[in-house]
């Protein structure tokens, strides 16, 4: 099954909007198998949500999304649970669940789903905490981590099931230059050495251009370009361009759409 | 904080709620004499039960033996019946036995009491108190001192 | 006029909407219950949560709400000579209505609105989608918990505040007042029924403890996952609790006795 091909998750023509605001208007993707794979997009173009129904927790309009050759939004609640426990998600602000310690959090997926011996669960826990550098916070609580801790520590819990991908929500957003260091450096080492699939979403366009092997940039709900860091520089879109040197006006408007500036200040007068 | 301590402060929590079901089972409610119930019943029909109440308190000579544990009407003799449990510790009321309505105080509860007669068998369970006394209806006690004062007259 | 209409058409059937979505929440609150015959300690931490940390405020107002009930008997009675029936009317008071009615707005105020919170801070921080990416249902590990708590909790809460309440009004009516200690306890044992009013008191508990949970564990779930959405989450838990407590007793009162 696992070697069915290089693709791990197929999008096509997918369709979802959110009350009468289309987020996405047939979106096609294919991320492969073992690869960083990054979705850039300007702000508010759906990004974590198109992770939310990768993970079932949403569903399309209209469209498919297939993992691992299940469609996701066809699968019952026990396959779908299935699924997900060979998916991991690392959420922007970690999630954490606040009333348990950290190594406790660790744990948690292994308690859940497992029946494994307190030995082993706490080998297990300490292995993956110790891989990103937090074996000496295990008996911290969420709170008094940081954000950057919090994301590491989240990444662990992520990882003690061994996933077969793991999805990251915006890893980058609000970490000082030390831990997007750090964060970097562990997406990428994780991704080689435990042969993995990551998927990851962000509008940090260097870190994202450094680690990953394709990037896919959407807006206004379809892919405007996809393809490698190298193929996408030399991309002709303007609109590839305006977002890659983030200039603030070009085919994406500075201004939000508005009636003529003129007609409406000076219409009153007339 | 840990597990245990939760535990025992659950388990304080819940030694707590045995002891106010303690306490409002056999110091605030009935249940103390609920637990004397076993006992036999006896039926009495009454012409008129005046403010008589289920659960009402039975007694022989001011002492509390029973009480009332049903109230029915009988449309064919036009009578209230009333059934009473009598605990088995009073198992040697005569069978010419009288059940009373009294009231205690001028206002307060109606009971029924209970007249020994000089039978010499005893009433058994499903017995039937043949002589009975009405409860006295204030109005009709009025009534009657009026109509036989101005009959006198 | 049209546009008054439009907009009172669509608050009712945002009403209608939400009292829907309460309802099939609900069933998949039940549903999930029975997931925790195996795991008891989840259970237990929540009747931390919920019953020990309320006990403090529950036992504290049972004893001034006996002592004042005991108070205002005793004024009332003396002008008929009937004092020594103040035990009665203290209990009666206290295992038919303000037992359970006084502990369940205790409950939603205390614990009630601390679920909510809760709740919607987990909604808010992730950590709700981040259960059921773990593939972790929350219904079972977090609702349900809570839910079975509440409704467990309250009934027994709403006992100690009686029976403490009864204490309260034997201090002041017996030792303050001096009313005669053997008629206090025995006018009382013989006008409350344990069947009638003190099961029922513990009826109306577990119908109140059931309403607050939902309320609590619905509005914190489906509250706006932002600082101002569970403050207002919260703030309608609490109301919407001491309605539902208030309308209920009178319908339950109006079936009992």
């Amino acid at each position: 099954m696992s070697e069915a091909g290089e693709t791990l998750v197929e999008i096509r023509d997918l369709h979802f909007s959110r009350g009468s605001k289309a987020i996405f208007r047939g979106l096609n993707i294919d991320i492969p198998r073992g690869k960083v794979t990054t979705i850039l997009g300007p702000s508010g173009t759906g990004k974590t949500t198109l992770l939310k129904m990768i993970g079932g927790q949403l569903k399309a309009s209209s469209g498919s999304i297939t993992v691992d050759g299940l469609e996701v939004g066809k699968l019952s609640r026990k396959q779908l649970y299935d699924l997900r426990k060979r998916l991991g998600m690392l959420f922007q602000s970690g999630a954490l669940l606040t009333d348990l310690s950290v190594f406790e959090n660790v744990a948690y997926p292994l308690r859940e789903h497992t029946d494994l011996p307190e030995r082993l669960i706490s080998h297990l826990v300490l292995m993956r905490l110790h891989a990103v550098g937090l074996r000496g916070a295990k008996d911290l609580s969420p709170a008094e981590l940081s954000g950057g801790m919090a994301r590491r520590a989240a990444l662990a819990r992520a990882l003690v099931f061994d996933p077969m991908m793991i999805m990251y929500d915006e890893p980058f957003t609000g970490q000082d230059p030390i831990s997007m260091g750090v964060l970097l450096e562990l997406i990428s080492t994780v991704n080689s050495a435990l042969g993995l699939t990551s998927l990851m979403v962000s509008h940090d366009l260097e870190e994202a251009m450094s680690i990953s092997d394709y990037l896919v940039i959407i807006s206004e709900g379809t892919v405007v370009e996809a393809g490698s860091p190298e193929q996408l520089k030399s991309s002709s879109s303007e609109w590839v361009q305006q977002f890659l040197r983030g200039e603030p006006d070009g085919p994406v408007p500075f201004q939000a759409p508005a009636p003529d500036y003129e007609t409406q200040l000076l219409g009153k007068l007339r | 904080m840990n597990s245990r301590t939760t535990e025992i402060l659950v388990g304080f929590f819940m030694l707590l709620f045995f002891l106010a079901m303690f306490v409002l089972a056999m110091k605030v409610s009935n249940l103390t004499s609920l637990t004397s119930t076993e006992g036999y019943t006896v039926v009495a029909k009454f012409e008129n039960i005046g403010g008589l109440k289920e659960r009402a308190r039975v007694s022989a000579s001011g002492v509390r033996v029973g009480e009332v544990t049903q109230i029915v009407y009988d449309p064919e003799n036009f009578e209230a019946i009333v059934t009473l449990k009598i605990q088995n510790t009073f198992n040697s009321f005569p069978l010419d036995t009288t059940a009373s309505i009294y009231t205690s105080g001028l206002l307060g509860e109606q009971y029924i009491g209970l007249d020994p007669g000089a039978e010499e068998d005893f009433l058994q369970n499903d017995d039937e108190i043949t002589l009975t006394q009405s409860a006295i209806v204030l109005e009709r006690l009025i009534g009657q001192v009026l109509f036989s004062r101005s009959g006198g007259s | 006029m049209s546009r008054f209409l439009e907009n009172f058409g669509a608050y009712w059937i945002g009403i209608l909407e939400r009292l829907g979505r309460a309802t099939l929440f609900l069933f998949q609150l039940i549903a999930a219950i029975f997931s925790l015959v195996k795991r008891p300690s989840l259970l237990i931490k929540q009747l931390h949560a919920t019953g020990v940390k309320t006990l403090s405020i529950v036992l504290v107002s049972g004893l001034f709400v006996g002592m004042v009930l005991a108070l205002q008997a005793y004024n009332t009675l003396i002008d008929f000579g009937q004092e020594e029936r103040i035990g009665t009317l203290v209990a009666l008071t206290l295992v038919r209505e303000l037992g359970p009615v006084v502990t369940g707005l205790l409950f939603a105020g205390r614990a009630g609105s601390a679920m909510t919170a809760e709740i919607g801070l987990m909604k808010a921080t992730e950590q709700l989608s981040g259960l059921e990416m773990m593939a972790v249902d929350p219904f079972k590990r977090v609702f349900a918990p809570r839910f079975l708590a509440g409704f467990i909790a309250l009934p027994m809460l709403a006992a100690m505040f009686s029976a403490v309440g009864v204490m309260g009004g034997h201090l002041v009516g017996v030792e303050v007042l001096g009313v005669d200690a053997n008629a206090y306890w025995s006018q009382m044992q013989s006008s409350v029924s344990f069947t009638h009013d003190v099961c029922n008191g513990l009826i109306k508990g577990l119908v109140f403890g059931f309403v607050v949970s939902w309320i609590s564990i619905f509005e914190g779930a489906d509250c706006i996952p932002t600082s101002e959405g569970v403050s207002s989450a919260t703030t309608r838990t609490v109301v919407y609790s001491s309605l539902a407590i208030l309308g209920l007793d009178f319908l339950l009162t109006a079936v009992m006795f």
